[in-house]
Protein backbone atom coordinates (compact mmCIF):
# COMPACT_ATOMS: atom_id res chain seq x y z
CA UNK A 1 0.00 0.00 0.00
CA UNK A 2 2.53 2.51 1.19
CA UNK A 3 4.96 1.32 -1.45
CA UNK A 4 2.42 1.72 -4.24
CA UNK A 5 1.62 5.25 -3.04
CA UNK A 6 5.27 6.16 -2.71
CA UNK A 7 6.14 4.78 -6.17
CA UNK A 8 3.35 6.85 -7.71
CA UNK A 9 4.27 9.99 -5.83
CA UNK A 10 8.02 9.95 -6.22
CA UNK A 11 7.87 13.64 -7.17
CA UNK A 12 6.20 14.42 -3.86
CA UNK A 13 8.94 12.50 -2.04
CA UNK A 14 11.57 14.45 -3.93
CA UNK A 15 9.92 17.75 -3.01
CA UNK A 16 9.85 16.66 0.64
CA UNK A 17 13.54 15.79 0.51
CA UNK A 18 14.33 19.17 -1.03
CA UNK A 19 12.38 20.79 1.79
CA UNK A 20 14.16 18.69 4.40
CA UNK A 21 17.55 19.72 3.06
CA UNK A 22 16.61 23.38 2.76
CA UNK A 23 14.97 23.75 6.16
CA UNK A 24 18.19 23.66 8.26
CA UNK A 25 19.59 26.46 6.10
CA UNK A 26 16.48 28.58 6.75
CA UNK A 27 16.83 27.84 10.45
CA UNK A 28 20.48 28.87 10.28
CA UNK A 29 19.62 32.11 8.47
CA UNK A 30 17.00 32.91 11.12
CA UNK A 31 19.48 32.19 13.93
CA UNK A 32 22.04 34.38 12.21
CA UNK A 33 19.75 37.38 11.83
CA UNK A 34 18.39 37.07 15.36
CA UNK A 35 22.00 36.85 16.66
CA UNK A 36 21.75 33.46 18.32
CA UNK A 37 25.04 32.06 17.13
CA UNK A 38 27.11 32.75 20.27
CA UNK A 39 30.42 34.55 20.62
CA UNK A 40 31.91 33.35 17.35
CA UNK A 41 29.14 33.21 14.73
CA UNK A 42 31.51 32.37 11.87
CA UNK A 43 32.79 29.27 13.62
CA UNK A 44 29.21 28.20 14.33
CA UNK A 45 28.23 28.68 10.66
CA UNK A 46 31.28 26.74 9.49
CA UNK A 47 30.61 23.82 11.82
CA UNK A 48 26.87 23.75 11.13
CA UNK A 49 27.23 23.62 7.33
CA UNK A 50 30.14 21.16 7.49
CA UNK A 51 28.23 18.75 9.68
CA UNK A 52 25.14 19.29 7.51
CA UNK A 53 27.09 18.22 4.42
CA UNK A 54 28.39 15.12 6.20
CA UNK A 55 24.95 14.12 7.52
CA UNK A 56 23.43 14.53 4.07
CA UNK A 57 26.24 12.52 2.51
CA UNK A 58 25.46 9.64 4.85
CA UNK A 59 21.74 9.88 4.05
CA UNK A 60 22.60 9.78 0.32
CA UNK A 61 24.76 6.70 0.80
CA UNK A 62 22.07 5.01 2.85
CA UNK A 63 19.51 5.26 0.03
CA UNK A 64 20.68 2.38 -2.16
CA UNK A 65 21.21 -0.21 0.61
CA UNK A 66 17.87 0.80 2.13
CA UNK A 67 16.06 0.72 -1.22
CA UNK A 68 17.40 -2.76 -1.89
CA UNK A 69 16.55 -3.95 1.62
CA UNK A 70 12.92 -2.87 1.51
CA UNK A 71 12.70 -3.45 -2.28
CA UNK A 72 11.72 0.15 -3.10
CA UNK A 73 13.93 0.52 -6.17
CA UNK A 74 12.31 3.79 -7.20
CA UNK A 75 13.97 5.46 -4.20
CA UNK A 76 17.24 5.33 -6.15
CA UNK A 77 15.94 8.33 -8.09
CA UNK A 78 16.38 10.51 -5.00
CA UNK A 79 20.14 10.01 -4.80
CA UNK A 80 21.05 12.70 -7.30
CA UNK A 81 19.09 15.46 -5.59
CA UNK A 82 20.51 14.49 -2.20
CA UNK A 83 24.02 14.34 -3.63
CA UNK A 84 23.61 17.81 -5.09
CA UNK A 85 22.50 19.07 -1.67
CA UNK A 86 25.67 17.57 -0.18
CA UNK A 87 27.63 19.61 -2.71
CA UNK A 88 25.60 22.73 -1.89
CA UNK A 89 26.28 22.40 1.85
CA UNK A 90 29.97 21.71 1.18
CA UNK A 91 30.24 24.77 -1.06
CA UNK A 92 28.54 26.99 1.55
CA UNK A 93 30.85 25.51 4.21
CA UNK A 94 33.98 26.38 2.22
CA UNK A 95 32.59 29.77 1.14
CA UNK A 96 32.00 30.73 4.79
CA UNK A 97 35.49 29.56 5.71
CA UNK A 98 37.14 31.42 2.86
CA UNK A 99 35.05 34.62 2.74
CA UNK A 100 34.24 35.13 6.42
CA UNK A 101 36.92 33.26 8.36
CA UNK A 102 39.83 34.08 6.04
CA UNK A 103 38.29 37.37 4.84
CA UNK A 104 38.47 36.18 1.22
CA UNK A 105 42.26 36.22 1.22
CA UNK A 106 43.62 33.86 -1.41
CA UNK A 107 47.14 33.72 0.09
CA UNK A 108 45.75 32.62 3.47
CA UNK A 109 43.47 30.06 1.82
CA UNK A 110 46.38 28.48 -0.05
CA UNK A 111 48.49 28.54 3.10
CA UNK A 112 45.76 26.87 5.14
CA UNK A 113 45.23 24.17 2.52
CA UNK A 114 48.95 23.40 2.50
CA UNK A 115 49.63 23.75 6.23
CA UNK A 116 46.60 22.04 7.68
CA UNK A 117 46.33 18.38 6.62
CA UNK A 118 42.67 18.26 7.58
CA UNK A 119 41.90 21.15 5.25
CA UNK A 120 43.84 19.44 2.45
CA UNK A 121 41.61 16.39 2.92
CA UNK A 122 38.52 18.57 2.95
CA UNK A 123 39.50 20.29 -0.27
CA UNK A 124 40.17 16.95 -2.02
CA UNK A 125 36.70 15.83 -0.93
CA UNK A 126 35.16 19.06 -2.22
CA UNK A 127 36.87 18.74 -5.63
CA UNK A 128 35.58 15.17 -5.95
CA UNK A 129 32.06 16.27 -5.00
CA UNK A 130 32.24 19.03 -7.61
CA UNK A 131 33.29 16.52 -10.28
CA UNK A 132 30.31 14.35 -9.34
CA UNK A 133 28.01 17.36 -9.32
CA UNK A 134 28.89 18.70 -12.77
CA UNK A 135 28.54 15.23 -14.32
CA UNK A 136 25.18 14.54 -12.72
CA UNK A 137 23.00 15.71 -15.63
CA UNK A 138 21.37 12.91 -17.65
CA UNK A 139 22.87 14.11 -20.90
CA UNK A 140 26.42 14.03 -19.57
CA UNK A 141 25.78 10.71 -17.91
CA UNK A 142 24.77 9.15 -21.26
CA UNK A 143 27.77 10.67 -23.01
CA UNK A 144 30.19 9.31 -20.42
CA UNK A 145 28.95 5.76 -20.76
CA UNK A 146 30.70 3.31 -18.43
CA UNK A 147 33.12 5.97 -17.23
CA UNK A 148 30.27 7.71 -15.42
CA UNK A 149 29.91 4.92 -12.84
CA UNK A 150 33.69 4.72 -12.48
CA UNK A 151 33.83 8.43 -11.68
CA UNK A 152 30.90 8.30 -9.32
CA UNK A 153 32.39 5.44 -7.31
CA UNK A 154 34.79 8.06 -5.95
CA UNK A 155 31.99 9.09 -3.61
CA UNK A 156 33.14 6.23 -1.37
CA UNK A 157 36.48 7.94 -0.93
CA UNK A 158 34.65 11.17 -0.07
CA UNK A 159 32.68 9.24 2.58
CA UNK A 160 35.99 8.32 4.23
CA UNK A 161 37.82 11.62 3.77
CA UNK A 162 35.14 13.86 5.27
CA UNK A 163 34.82 12.16 8.69
CA UNK A 164 38.64 12.05 8.91
CA UNK A 165 38.68 15.78 8.04
CA UNK A 166 36.30 16.29 10.98
CA UNK A 167 38.23 14.03 13.38
CA UNK A 168 41.51 15.76 12.56
CA UNK A 169 40.12 19.25 13.11
CA UNK A 170 39.12 18.88 16.78
CA UNK A 171 41.42 19.56 19.73
CA UNK A 172 40.08 16.67 21.81
CA UNK A 173 36.54 15.34 22.38
CA UNK A 174 36.92 12.90 19.51
CA UNK A 175 33.77 10.94 20.42
CA UNK A 176 31.50 12.53 17.85
CA UNK A 177 33.94 12.41 14.92
CA UNK A 178 34.72 8.79 15.88
CA UNK A 179 31.03 7.93 15.60
CA UNK A 180 31.01 9.51 12.13
CA UNK A 181 34.01 7.41 11.07
CA UNK A 182 32.23 4.28 12.31
CA UNK A 183 29.11 5.18 10.31
CA UNK A 184 31.26 5.71 7.20
CA UNK A 185 32.90 2.32 7.77
CA UNK A 186 29.46 0.73 8.15
CA UNK A 187 28.20 2.31 4.91
CA UNK A 188 31.27 1.04 3.07
CA UNK A 189 30.93 -2.39 4.65
CA UNK A 190 27.45 -2.66 3.17
CA UNK A 191 29.13 -2.32 -0.21
CA UNK A 192 32.06 -4.63 0.42
CA UNK A 193 31.32 -6.85 -2.61
CA UNK A 194 31.12 -3.91 -4.97
CA UNK A 195 34.26 -2.31 -3.53
CA UNK A 196 36.16 -5.59 -3.69
CA UNK A 197 35.26 -6.09 -7.33
CA UNK A 198 36.92 -2.77 -8.14
CA UNK A 199 40.20 -3.65 -6.44
CA UNK A 200 43.05 -4.80 -8.71
CA UNK A 201 43.18 -8.62 -8.75
CA UNK A 202 46.61 -8.76 -7.02
CA UNK A 203 45.34 -6.81 -4.04
CA UNK A 204 42.20 -8.92 -3.98
CA UNK A 205 44.24 -12.09 -3.67
CA UNK A 206 46.06 -10.66 -0.69
CA UNK A 207 42.89 -9.49 1.06
CA UNK A 208 41.25 -12.86 0.52
CA UNK B 1 56.82 45.38 19.72
CA UNK B 2 54.11 46.79 21.92
CA UNK B 3 51.41 48.90 20.32
CA UNK B 4 50.61 52.29 21.82
CA UNK B 5 47.35 53.46 23.31
CA UNK B 6 44.56 55.32 21.59
CA UNK B 7 41.99 56.05 24.26
CA UNK B 8 39.24 56.59 21.68
CA UNK B 9 39.38 52.91 20.85
CA UNK B 10 38.35 51.72 24.27
CA UNK B 11 34.66 51.21 25.05
CA UNK B 12 33.41 54.47 26.60
CA UNK B 13 33.22 54.19 30.37
CA UNK B 14 29.65 55.52 30.52
CA UNK B 15 28.54 52.71 28.25
CA UNK B 16 30.23 50.05 30.23
CA UNK B 17 29.14 51.38 33.60
CA UNK B 18 25.62 51.57 32.30
CA UNK B 19 25.80 47.96 31.19
CA UNK B 20 27.11 47.09 34.63
CA UNK B 21 24.04 48.61 36.29
CA UNK B 22 21.69 46.78 33.98
CA UNK B 23 23.36 43.51 34.82
CA UNK B 24 23.36 44.38 38.51
CA UNK B 25 19.63 44.93 38.29
CA UNK B 26 19.02 41.70 36.45
CA UNK B 27 21.16 39.95 39.02
CA UNK B 28 18.77 41.15 41.71
CA UNK B 29 15.82 39.79 39.79
CA UNK B 30 17.56 36.49 39.28
CA UNK B 31 18.33 36.30 42.98
CA UNK B 32 14.73 36.60 43.97
CA UNK B 33 13.33 34.36 41.25
CA UNK B 34 12.53 30.80 42.13
CA UNK B 35 15.35 28.54 41.03
CA UNK B 36 13.67 25.67 39.24
CA UNK B 37 16.07 22.80 38.83
CA UNK B 38 15.83 20.70 35.69
CA UNK B 39 17.72 17.49 35.21
CA UNK B 40 20.19 18.16 32.46
CA UNK B 41 20.73 15.05 30.37
CA UNK B 42 23.30 15.61 27.66
CA UNK B 43 23.57 13.98 24.27
CA UNK B 44 24.47 10.26 24.47
CA UNK B 45 24.03 10.58 28.26
CA UNK B 46 27.46 12.18 28.50
CA UNK B 47 26.59 13.97 31.67
CA UNK B 48 25.69 11.88 34.68
CA UNK B 49 22.02 12.02 35.51
CA UNK B 50 22.47 13.26 39.07
CA UNK B 51 23.89 16.59 37.90
CA UNK B 52 21.09 19.11 38.13
CA UNK B 53 21.47 22.38 36.24
CA UNK B 54 19.02 25.12 37.26
CA UNK B 55 17.53 27.51 34.72
CA UNK B 56 19.06 30.55 36.43
CA UNK B 57 22.68 30.57 37.52
CA UNK B 58 22.85 30.16 41.31
CA UNK B 59 25.85 32.49 41.40
CA UNK B 60 25.61 36.01 40.00
CA UNK B 61 28.77 38.14 39.64
CA UNK B 62 28.96 41.04 42.09
CA UNK B 63 30.45 44.50 41.54
CA UNK B 64 34.08 44.79 42.64
CA UNK B 65 35.85 47.92 43.84
CA UNK B 66 38.77 48.76 41.61
CA UNK B 67 41.71 50.27 43.51
CA UNK B 68 43.81 51.02 40.47
CA UNK B 69 43.48 51.02 36.71
CA UNK B 70 46.77 49.97 35.21
CA UNK B 71 47.64 52.11 32.21
CA UNK B 72 47.39 49.87 29.22
CA UNK B 73 49.01 50.30 25.86
CA UNK B 74 46.45 48.51 23.76
CA UNK B 75 44.96 50.07 20.67
CA UNK B 76 42.53 47.23 20.16
CA UNK B 77 38.79 47.36 20.82
CA UNK B 78 37.56 45.39 23.84
CA UNK B 79 35.70 42.15 23.24
CA UNK B 80 32.11 42.80 24.41
CA UNK B 81 31.25 41.34 27.81
CA UNK B 82 28.47 39.21 26.27
CA UNK B 83 31.04 37.42 24.10
CA UNK B 84 33.66 37.11 26.85
CA UNK B 85 31.09 35.32 29.00
CA UNK B 86 29.46 33.14 26.33
CA UNK B 87 32.39 31.85 24.28
CA UNK B 88 34.49 29.76 26.64
CA UNK B 89 36.76 26.75 26.68
CA UNK B 90 36.10 25.21 30.09
CA UNK B 91 35.79 21.46 29.57
CA UNK B 92 34.61 21.00 33.17
CA UNK B 93 31.30 22.31 31.82
CA UNK B 94 31.34 20.72 28.36
CA UNK B 95 33.43 20.92 25.22
CA UNK B 96 31.41 23.31 23.05
CA UNK B 97 32.11 27.03 23.36
CA UNK B 98 28.54 27.75 24.46
CA UNK B 99 28.42 24.84 26.96
CA UNK B 100 30.12 26.54 29.95
CA UNK B 101 27.57 29.35 30.29
CA UNK B 102 24.74 26.79 30.14
CA UNK B 103 26.21 23.98 32.22
CA UNK B 104 27.79 26.11 34.96
CA UNK B 105 24.53 27.38 36.37
CA UNK B 106 24.66 25.03 39.37
CA UNK B 107 28.23 26.08 40.16
CA UNK B 108 28.63 27.96 43.43
CA UNK B 109 32.09 29.41 44.12
CA UNK B 110 31.13 30.56 47.62
CA UNK B 111 32.75 29.80 50.01
CA UNK B 112 36.15 29.16 48.40
CA UNK B 113 39.73 28.75 49.54
CA UNK B 114 43.13 28.20 47.96
CA UNK B 115 45.86 26.09 49.51
CA UNK B 116 49.48 26.99 48.77
CA UNK B 117 52.02 24.35 49.70
CA UNK B 118 55.13 22.52 48.48
CA UNK B 119 58.51 24.25 48.51
CA UNK B 120 57.44 27.09 50.81
CA UNK B 121 58.32 28.07 54.36
CA UNK B 122 54.78 28.91 55.38
CA UNK B 123 52.21 26.68 53.66
CA UNK B 124 48.78 28.25 54.04
CA UNK B 125 45.15 28.08 53.07
CA UNK B 126 43.65 31.44 52.13
CA UNK B 127 39.93 32.04 52.11
CA UNK B 128 38.60 34.03 49.18
CA UNK B 129 37.52 36.75 51.65
CA UNK B 130 41.12 37.04 52.94
CA UNK B 131 42.42 37.26 49.41
CA UNK B 132 40.00 40.01 48.40
CA UNK B 133 40.66 41.93 51.64
CA UNK B 134 44.46 41.83 51.37
CA UNK B 135 44.99 42.53 47.69
CA UNK B 136 44.00 45.86 46.12
CA UNK B 137 42.17 45.01 42.89
CA UNK B 138 43.69 46.33 39.69
CA UNK B 139 42.05 46.50 36.30
CA UNK B 140 44.32 45.21 33.55
CA UNK B 141 43.34 45.00 29.91
CA UNK B 142 45.05 42.01 28.31
CA UNK B 143 44.88 40.20 25.00
CA UNK B 144 43.87 36.55 25.35
CA UNK B 145 45.13 34.31 22.54
CA UNK B 146 43.64 30.82 22.38
CA UNK B 147 45.75 28.00 20.91
CA UNK B 148 42.82 27.43 18.54
CA UNK B 149 43.78 30.74 16.83
CA UNK B 150 41.04 33.04 18.10
CA UNK B 151 41.59 35.91 20.51
CA UNK B 152 39.87 38.49 22.70
CA UNK B 153 40.74 41.69 24.58
CA UNK B 154 39.47 41.51 28.14
CA UNK B 155 39.42 43.99 31.06
CA UNK B 156 40.45 41.66 33.87
CA UNK B 157 40.33 42.51 37.58
CA UNK B 158 42.92 40.98 39.87
CA UNK B 159 46.38 41.25 41.33
CA UNK B 160 49.88 39.95 40.63
CA UNK B 161 50.35 36.25 41.31
CA UNK B 162 53.73 37.17 42.78
CA UNK B 163 52.02 39.07 45.65
CA UNK B 164 50.31 35.89 46.82
CA UNK B 165 53.35 33.66 46.38
CA UNK B 166 55.55 36.07 48.39
CA UNK B 167 53.19 35.61 51.35
CA UNK B 168 54.24 31.95 51.77
CA UNK B 169 58.02 32.47 51.38
CA UNK B 170 59.18 30.09 48.62
CA UNK B 171 62.29 28.06 49.50
CA UNK B 172 65.39 28.01 47.29
CA UNK B 173 64.17 24.70 45.86
CA UNK B 174 61.04 26.28 44.42
CA UNK B 175 61.69 26.19 40.66
CA UNK B 176 58.14 25.71 39.36
CA UNK B 177 54.59 26.58 40.34
CA UNK B 178 51.81 24.01 39.80
CA UNK B 179 48.12 24.90 39.73
CA UNK B 180 45.04 22.74 40.11
CA UNK B 181 41.37 23.34 39.24
CA UNK B 182 38.55 22.22 41.53
CA UNK B 183 37.46 18.62 41.04
CA UNK B 184 33.78 18.39 41.88
CA UNK B 185 31.69 16.40 39.37
CA UNK B 186 28.53 17.32 41.28
CA UNK B 187 29.01 20.97 40.31
CA UNK B 188 31.00 20.45 37.12
CA UNK B 189 28.94 18.25 34.81
CA UNK B 190 31.78 17.86 32.29
CA UNK B 191 33.80 16.03 34.95
CA UNK B 192 30.85 13.71 35.58
CA UNK B 193 30.76 12.76 31.93
CA UNK B 194 32.02 9.25 31.42
CA UNK B 195 34.08 10.46 28.51
CA UNK B 196 35.17 13.72 30.12
CA UNK B 197 35.50 15.64 26.88
CA UNK B 198 38.71 13.77 26.21
CA UNK B 199 40.83 15.32 28.96
CA UNK B 200 41.68 13.97 32.43
CA UNK B 201 40.49 15.83 35.52
CA UNK B 202 41.36 17.70 37.65
CA UNK B 203 42.87 20.15 35.17
CA UNK B 204 46.45 21.04 36.09
CA UNK B 205 48.83 23.72 34.82
CA UNK B 206 52.27 25.05 35.64
CA UNK B 207 54.75 27.89 35.25
CA UNK B 208 58.41 28.34 36.02
CA UNK B 209 58.99 30.39 39.18
CA UNK B 210 60.35 33.26 37.04
CA UNK B 211 57.18 33.27 34.92
CA UNK B 212 54.98 33.10 38.00
CA UNK B 213 56.81 36.00 39.68
CA UNK B 214 56.64 38.15 36.53
CA UNK B 215 54.50 41.27 37.14
CA UNK B 216 52.27 40.50 34.13
CA UNK B 217 51.15 37.15 35.62
CA UNK B 218 47.74 37.91 37.04
CA UNK B 219 45.49 36.13 39.48
CA UNK B 220 42.13 37.32 38.23
CA UNK B 221 39.04 37.55 40.41
CA UNK B 222 36.83 39.45 37.98
CA UNK B 223 36.18 41.01 34.59
CA UNK B 224 34.20 43.97 33.32
CA UNK B 225 33.90 45.49 36.79
CA UNK B 226 32.44 42.43 38.52
CA UNK B 227 33.55 39.15 40.06
CA UNK B 228 34.16 36.32 37.58
CA UNK B 229 31.11 34.47 36.25
CA UNK B 230 31.28 30.68 36.75
CA UNK B 231 32.04 30.02 33.07
CA UNK B 232 35.10 32.31 33.16
CA UNK B 233 36.71 30.49 36.08
CA UNK B 234 35.07 31.81 39.25
CA UNK B 235 36.14 32.79 41.78
CA UNK B 236 39.86 32.96 40.96
CA UNK B 237 41.88 32.08 37.89
CA UNK B 238 45.26 32.62 36.33
CA UNK B 239 45.83 34.98 33.39
CA UNK B 240 49.20 34.74 31.65
CA UNK B 241 48.74 37.01 28.64
CA UNK B 242 51.84 35.99 26.65
CA UNK B 243 50.90 32.30 26.66
CA UNK B 244 48.12 30.38 24.92
CA UNK B 245 44.85 30.49 26.82
CA UNK B 246 44.97 26.92 28.10
CA UNK B 247 47.81 27.93 30.47
CA UNK B 248 45.44 30.37 32.21
CA UNK B 249 43.85 27.76 34.49
CA UNK B 250 40.42 28.45 35.95
CA UNK B 251 38.73 27.97 39.36
CA UNK B 252 42.01 27.31 41.18
CA UNK B 253 41.92 25.42 44.51
CA UNK B 254 45.57 24.57 44.92
CA UNK B 255 48.98 26.06 44.15
CA UNK B 256 52.07 23.93 44.80
CA UNK B 257 55.65 25.13 44.47
CA UNK B 258 57.86 22.34 43.17
CA UNK B 259 61.46 21.57 42.35
CA UNK B 260 60.64 19.57 39.20
CA UNK B 261 58.55 20.57 36.21
CA UNK B 262 54.95 19.66 37.07
CA UNK B 263 52.69 17.77 34.63
CA UNK B 264 50.22 19.95 32.72
CA UNK B 265 46.93 18.71 31.25
CA UNK B 266 47.27 19.42 27.53
CA UNK B 267 50.94 18.55 27.39
CA UNK B 268 50.25 15.20 29.05
CA UNK B 269 47.45 14.56 26.56
CA UNK B 270 49.29 15.45 23.34
CA UNK B 271 52.95 16.34 23.99
CA UNK B 272 53.67 16.78 20.28
CA UNK B 273 50.94 19.43 20.03
CA UNK B 274 51.10 21.31 23.34
CA UNK B 275 54.28 22.16 25.23
CA UNK B 276 54.92 23.18 28.84
CA UNK B 277 55.82 26.75 27.88
CA UNK B 278 53.06 27.34 25.30
CA UNK B 279 54.25 30.88 24.61
CA UNK B 280 52.28 32.59 21.85
CA UNK B 281 54.57 32.29 18.83
CA UNK B 282 53.48 32.99 15.23
CA UNK B 283 56.58 31.23 13.91
CA UNK B 284 55.91 27.87 15.54
CA UNK B 285 52.78 26.27 14.12
CA UNK B 286 50.55 23.78 15.86
CA UNK B 287 51.09 20.47 14.00
CA UNK B 288 47.56 20.66 12.63
CA UNK B 289 47.10 24.40 12.05
CA UNK B 290 48.97 27.65 11.56
CA UNK B 291 49.59 30.04 14.47
CA UNK B 292 50.65 32.94 12.22
CA UNK B 293 47.26 34.65 12.34
CA UNK B 294 44.30 34.74 14.70
CA UNK B 295 40.62 35.65 14.56
CA UNK B 296 39.93 38.56 16.90
CA UNK B 297 36.53 38.26 18.51
CA UNK B 298 35.41 41.88 18.92
CA UNK B 299 32.11 43.72 18.48
CA UNK B 300 31.45 42.77 14.85
CA UNK B 301 29.65 39.72 13.44
CA UNK B 302 32.83 38.56 11.76
CA UNK B 303 35.97 38.00 13.75
CA UNK B 304 38.71 39.88 11.81
CA UNK B 305 41.76 37.85 10.96
CA UNK B 306 44.87 39.62 12.23
CA UNK B 307 48.54 38.74 12.50
CA UNK B 308 49.57 37.03 15.72
CA UNK B 309 52.31 38.87 17.62
CA UNK B 310 55.33 37.22 19.21
CA UNK B 311 54.57 36.61 22.90
CA UNK B 312 51.09 37.93 22.06
CA UNK B 313 52.57 41.45 21.88
CA UNK B 314 54.21 41.29 25.34
CA UNK B 315 57.72 40.63 24.01
CA UNK B 316 59.21 43.82 25.52
CA UNK B 317 58.20 42.64 28.96
CA UNK B 318 58.81 38.87 28.81
CA UNK B 319 61.29 38.00 26.03
CA UNK B 320 64.18 38.22 28.54
CA UNK B 321 62.70 35.23 30.42
CA UNK B 322 63.55 33.03 27.45
CA UNK B 323 66.94 34.40 26.44
CA UNK B 324 69.04 31.78 24.68
CA UNK B 325 66.21 29.26 24.67
CA UNK B 326 65.29 27.46 21.44
CA UNK B 327 61.61 28.36 21.25
CA UNK B 328 61.00 25.74 18.54
CA UNK B 329 62.17 23.03 20.87
CA UNK B 330 60.58 24.46 24.01
CA UNK B 331 57.21 25.34 22.50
Amino acid sequence: MVKAWAAKHITAIKVMLHGGALLPLCWLAWQTFSQQLGGDPVQYLTHFTGKGALNLLFVTLLISPAAKWIKWRFLLQTRRLLGLWVLAYALIHVAIFWLLDLAGRIDLFVEEVIKRPYITLGLVALLLLMALGVTSANRIRRKMGRNWQKLHNWVYLVALLVPIHYYWSVKSAVLEPSIYILIAAFLLLLRRHKLMSHLPSKVKAKVA
Amino acid sequence: MTKKILSSDITPESLYLNRRNIIKASGLIAGSAAVSPVAHAGIFGLFADEVVVPEQAVYQPKPLTIAKKVANNLTEVLTPESKVTSHNNFYEFGTNKTDPIENSKAFNPEPWSITIDGEVEKPRTFSMDDILKNHPIEERIYRLRCVEAWSMVIPWLGFSLADLIKKVNPTSKAKYVAFQTLYDPKQMPGQASRLGGGIPFPYVEGLTIAEAMHPLSLLSVGLYGKTLPAQNGAPIRLVVPWKYGFKSIKSIVKITLTEKEPPTTWQALAPNEYGFFANVNPQVDHPRWSQATERRIADGFRAERIDTLMFNGYGDEVASLYKGMDLRKFY
